[in-house]
């Protein structure tokens, strides 16, 4: 990595010990240079593909005979094109939904568990390996979800059909468990490490005093996680649910890999179909022609502008909260 | 509450302690637990051995909760529920996660040996076992090395320009793209790339191609990272050393850099370690390939995500194999990069003064 | 503190010259000759394969040739080192898209160019098209899982049917009558399909078109239109799922059956008996074809609704789809001369064991005349 740093010494173009002598202003503005030029250049990339990517989109929306937010369908091959991301929007937002669900309470279990309830010995250990699992690549994700996962659930959602059934929303038709529900699940396990991790940052930075003071009074341990530690923890926890959130909805491959895709919302969330936004882009690009590509540039567009709002939730709680400055990292 | 008290007196608790109930209830109450899940789930008939763990787990909070409530009043019973909810909590995530790891060493040893890593796939007929990784092991370090080339410097500069010396609109502005950036989906980096890159310029697909996609999205980390490392120096080395009439840039270069070199180098790594794993944006872009390509810019190119998604979509017994083999060899890579990056984070800690 | 310092750069260039330098170590050590190991296997003798042109050949589409490709692939990699072929198996639609995208060399296409992708063609060929290589055929395998019934029997209707979910359940009256000794289970009908655009759901599709034209009101093409039913990516994908899956039914090449051990339907034709998925009993179809292209391109027509005996209807063509004229200069020659051995006695032989079928005498003929005239 340091070679990477080494660059910005060259510039300044002298051995730095023997110049020492000379005021440097040369090199101050040549540096100060180097350092906006790369500043610019960020700018000019990100404002490049975010114009890039409206254009494109408004291009394939104004071909769009369909209705764009509504249309149940996705033809982009043939002229005139028709196709909407309304299904796309309901899997992301219920795929995450269910995600969240599952992993944001488990994941505070886990970082209290590290944090407050575990034995020392375990404890480090536990949040090591959780820390690692945030680094496993999501298409590791994706084969496990595949090859082991959806065989291993038809049992469960067999048993969810039978006391629940009658829901509509846990119907089973049996077949394949790659229904949406699975994705959440999936989605909830990759998600499950970061939001643990974050969040038991903030426990860790919870004032000792309040705990002791708690204790002191004669609570309970839970009295003392629930009074001392979760109200200290709360907007930590919103972030690093956030910051799962934005992983969950852009996650592509895991998806791809998992669900049996289609046009259609099933009522039931245990029966195959829907789609998500990054899962229709991976699965169709390839089959693409240009308006087709165009289209799918448009769905992402729109994942991008969800994604984006999330980030912003997220970071515009952390701001709100300075006492709590690791969350950003 | 008397008589309760007496039988704890042994571990010397006054008299004024609240009943308790003995040490040894809770292990027992997992086993009976997990012995009554095992027979209602062979009563019941369920196969799934998943499900007796989520009976046994249910009966174990319930039974904690009931003992405790019955012992020891309402308070020390929602402390015990707390608990038992916390430790399976616990076991709840670490049952997958441990699958996770267990099925791919399980199943990526079969075929992962020497053979496996210095052999590529080409002429080798996928239904049949056989072939290596090797051509996108060599694709994967070469698109990460190029990806980090461009993100690393970019990211660095833009860091210390937003630290050292942004304010204004201009810093402002980049502060603001870089939030937007980390919110870009890796699949519509990759999409934008696509058509940016290789459709309206019109160059082929490349490990470059895929490069530049992973160096967008490693951009804003890099920043990030940075960014928070050199905040955490503290100003008065800045201005010890401004106060000795070094400029600027030297100050930066000799004094802040060095101090956040331990942060700055793990937040990179960490950065490498994520987009080494990236996957969405690569299959778009690399086209892949069975043979080996040393040349990133120049022609198709595998890489390990893809390797792995590629097997994957084959869909029979020996490309699982490989999948697999080829997912454990992506999660030690990537595993060693995190390990390493946190080994210097902990090696130069001291000397950021934190 | 200064000491430190440069010890440590000097430590860290170190550490990068050792990461470049192993690096460069790992380049030279891998090797791309798998002849030794398993799936390598020996390849054929290089005899009548003429090799021509250099570098690396990019092509992709049908998933459906992916292993006879595999197979042309190893014995042509084999005599020509000069020559790389890089066949990707992503599906007829994203192949026939790369091609008219001017990306790859050849594109694999299990159905032939609509009129609308031979215009695109003309972007992409200088002064040419884009045109149909018939390069071999193969039944669609009808494959299904159900616990306790190891042969089936259905016609087209019924197979219509139940791919558009209007017979759901196995026991069924409909396929009972088909199969009257079978012990039919009360179990739900999986029925998967492609995701992605593919070939195989083309032929499919025109095939329920063709024999079943009522219960299949559907327009064949290579998106799936039907109702219901699961979805998974390539032939792979489905034919994975149903191993997977009880009382799943899909559609794929005979080949994917075999490699999985899938079991297959026969088909109820009208013809004295019902016909086998296998090799013969497609190439007995496929040479009832006709060409249906003009000029240079072959396109064939497939007698989909062939009442012939032991003559199996579900049957696809896999096309090569390059340039009658104006092919890239730099893969003109390896283009032409990897397909010349695709077409030859020796490269249409290998296939049978994979369960492909060869093509018939006369139009191979054809195909290797017009792989000479490529331009």
């Amino acid at each position: 990595m340091k070679t990477d740093i080494e660059p910005t010494h060259t510039p300044a173009g002298t051995p730095p010990r023997i110049k020492a002598r000379s005021t440097g202003r040369a090199g101050d503005k040549i540096f100060l240079a180097l350092s906006r030029g790369s500043g610019i250049a960020l700018l000019v990339i990100m404002a490049a593909i975010a114009a890039f990517l409206s254009y494109r989109a408004a291009i394939a929306i104004s071909k769009d005979e369909a209705n764009f937010l509504t249309a149940f369908e996705w033809n982009t091959g043939t002229e005139p094109m028709k196709f909407g991301i309304a299904v796309l929007a309901y899997g992301t937002v219920i795929s995450s939904i269910i995600a969240m669900a599952i992993a944001v309470p488990v994941a505070v279990g886990i970082a209290l568990f590290i944090s407050h309830y575990a034995p020392r010995r375990l404890a480090a250990p536990v949040a090591y390996v959780i820390d690692l699992l945030a680094a496993v690549p999501s298409i590791v994700y994706g084969l496990w979800g595949a090859l082991f996962l959806v065989p291993h659930l038809t049992g469960l959602y067999t048993w969810f059909d039978e006391y629940l059934g009658w829901t509509g929303i846990f119907s089973y038709q049996g077949g394949a468990a790659r229904s949406l529900f699975t994705v959440g699940i999936l989605l909830a396990i990759m998600i499950l490490p970061i939001v643990t991790s974050v969040s038991r940052e903030v426990f860790r930075q919870v004032p000792k005093m309040h705990e002791e003071a708690a204790l002191a009074l004669g609570a309970t341990r839970w009295e003392v996680v629930r009074m001392a530690v979760l109200p200290f923890g709360r907007s930590g926890i919103i972030s690093a649910s956030m910051l799962g959130l934005g992983r969950a909805l852009g996650e592509t491959m895991a998806v791809a890999t998992v669900l049996s895709p289609s046009y259609l919302i099933n009522a039931s969330l245990l029966d195959p179909g829907g789609g998500t936004f990054a899962q229709n882009i991976a699965s169709h690009f390839k089959e693409a022609n240009d308006n087709g590509r165009d289209a799918l540039i448009a769905s992402g567009l729109v994942l991008f502008v969800i994604t984006l709002l999330v980030n912003g939730a997220a970071r515009m709680i952390i701001a709100r909260r300075k006492e709590y400055s690791g969350a950003a990292a | 509450m008397s008589n309760a008290t007496i039988t704890k007196n042994e571990a010397g608790a006054s008299s004024l302690r609240q009943a308790r109930l003995p040490r040894w209830t809770l292990p027992a109450l997992v086993v009976v637990s997990a012995a009554a899940g095992a027979g209602i789930g062979t009563a019941a008939g369920l196969g799934n051995t998943l499900q007796w763990g989520l009976i046994a787990a249910v009966l174990f909070i319930l039974g904690s909760y009931g003992l405790a409530a019955a012992v020891e009043g309402g308070r020390q019973a929602k402390d015990r529920l707390a608990t038992s909810l916390v430790w399976v909590c616990f076991v709840l995530a670490v049952v997958p996660l441990v699958s996770l790891i267990w099925e791919t060493v399980e199943r990526g040893k079969t075929v992962l040996d020497g053979y496996f890593l210095n052999h590529s796939m080409e002429g080798v007929q996928t239904i049949l076992p056989g072939g290596g990784a090797y051509h996108a092991i060599i694709g994967t370090l070469e698109q990460v090395g190029i990806a980090t080339l461009i993100a690393a410097p970019i990211g660095l500069l833009t860091a210390i320009y937003l630290v050292e010396y942004g304010r204004g609109r201009l810093a402002k502005a980049v502060t603001f793209f870089v939030d937007v950036m980390t919110g870009i989906p890796s699949i519509v980096a990759g999409l934008f790339i696509l058509s940016f890159w290789i459709i309206i310029l019109g160059f082929s697909y490349s490990g470059f191609a895929g490069a530049m996609a992973l160096a967008i999205l490693m951009m804003p980390v890099v920043v990030r990272s940075t960014e928070e490392m050199l905040k955490l120096v503290p100003n008065e080395l800045r201005e010890a050393s401004l106060a000795l009439g070094v400029p600027k840039w030297r100050t930066i270069l000799k004094v802040v850099l060095p101090t956040a070199v331990g942060g700055i180098t793990t937040g990179v790594m960490l950065a490498v370690a994520r987009i080494a794993g990236e996957s969405a944006p690569i299959v778009l872009l690399v086209f892949g390939a069975a043979g080996i390509n040393n040349n990133p810019f120049d022609g198709a190119q595998s890489s390990l995500p893809y390797y792995i998604y590629e097997q994957w979509q084959l869909g029979n017994e020996a490309s699982f194999n490989r999948a697999w083999a080829a997912a454990l060899v992506l999660i030690a890579f990537v595993m060693i990069l995190n390990l390493v990056a946190r080994g210097i984070a902990r090696w130069k800690a001291p000397k950021t003064g934190r | 503190m200064k000491q430190l310092q440069r010890k440590n750069r000097l430590r860290a260039v170190a550490a990068g010259a050792l990461a470049v330098s192993s690096a460069l170590v790992l380049t030279a050590c891998g090797s791309d000759d798998n002849s030794g190991g398993g799936g390598g296997g020996k390849a054929a003798k290089a005899g009548n394969i003429k090799c021509d042109g250099k570098g690396n050949l990019l092509a992709s589409g049908s998933s459906a040739q992916k292993n006879a490709m595999d197979l042309w692939v190893k014995n042509y990699g084999a005599a020509c080192k000069d020559t790389k072929i890089n066949y990707k198996a992503t599906g007829s639609g994203a192949g026939v898209q790369e091609f008219l995208q001017g990306k790859t060399a050849f594109a694999g296409s299990d159905s032939a160019l609509k009129p609308d992708e031979v215009k695109n063609s003309k972007k992409v060929c200088t002064g040419g098209q884009g045109i149909d290589l018939p390069m071999v055929g193969g039944p669609i395998a009808i494959g299904f899982n159900v616990p306790g019934v190891d042969k089936l029997v259905l016609d087209a209707e019924t197979l219509a049917k139940i791919f558009d979910s209007k017979i759901t359940k196995w026991n069924d009256p409909a396929i009972q009558k088909l199969n009257k000794d079978a012990k039919l289970p009360s179990l739900k009908i999986q029925a998967f399909h492609r995701s992605d655009e593919s070939g195989t759901t083309d032929n499919l599709t025109k095939y329920f078109k063709a024999a079943a034209p009522s219960a299949w009101p559907h327009e064949p093409g290579k998106a799936w239109e039907g109702k219901g039913g699961q979805s998974a990516d390539g032939s792979s994908g489905v034919s994975s799922q149903v191993k997977q899956v009880s009382g799943a039914i899909s559609y794929f090449e005979l080949s994917y059956a075999t490699a999985n051990s899938i079991k297959t339907v026969d088909l109820d034709t009208g013809a004295s008996a019902p016909v086998q998925a296998t090799v013969e009993n497609a190439t007995k179809a496929i040479s009832e074809a006709k060409i249906k292209g003009t000029g240079k391109d072959l396109a064939l027509d497939l007698a989909y609704d062939t009442k012939a005996d032991g003559a199996y209807p579900i049957t696809l063509v896999t096309y090569e789809i390059a340039c009658d004229k104006g092919n890239k200069p730099g893969t003109l020659a390896a283009t032409k001369s990897f397909l010349n051995y695709v077409a030859s006695e020796d490269g249409q032989i290998s296939l049978k064991e994979l369960g492909y079928a060869s093509l018939p005498t006369e139009i191979a003929t054809k195909v290797r005349e017009t792989v000479k005239s490529l331009s």
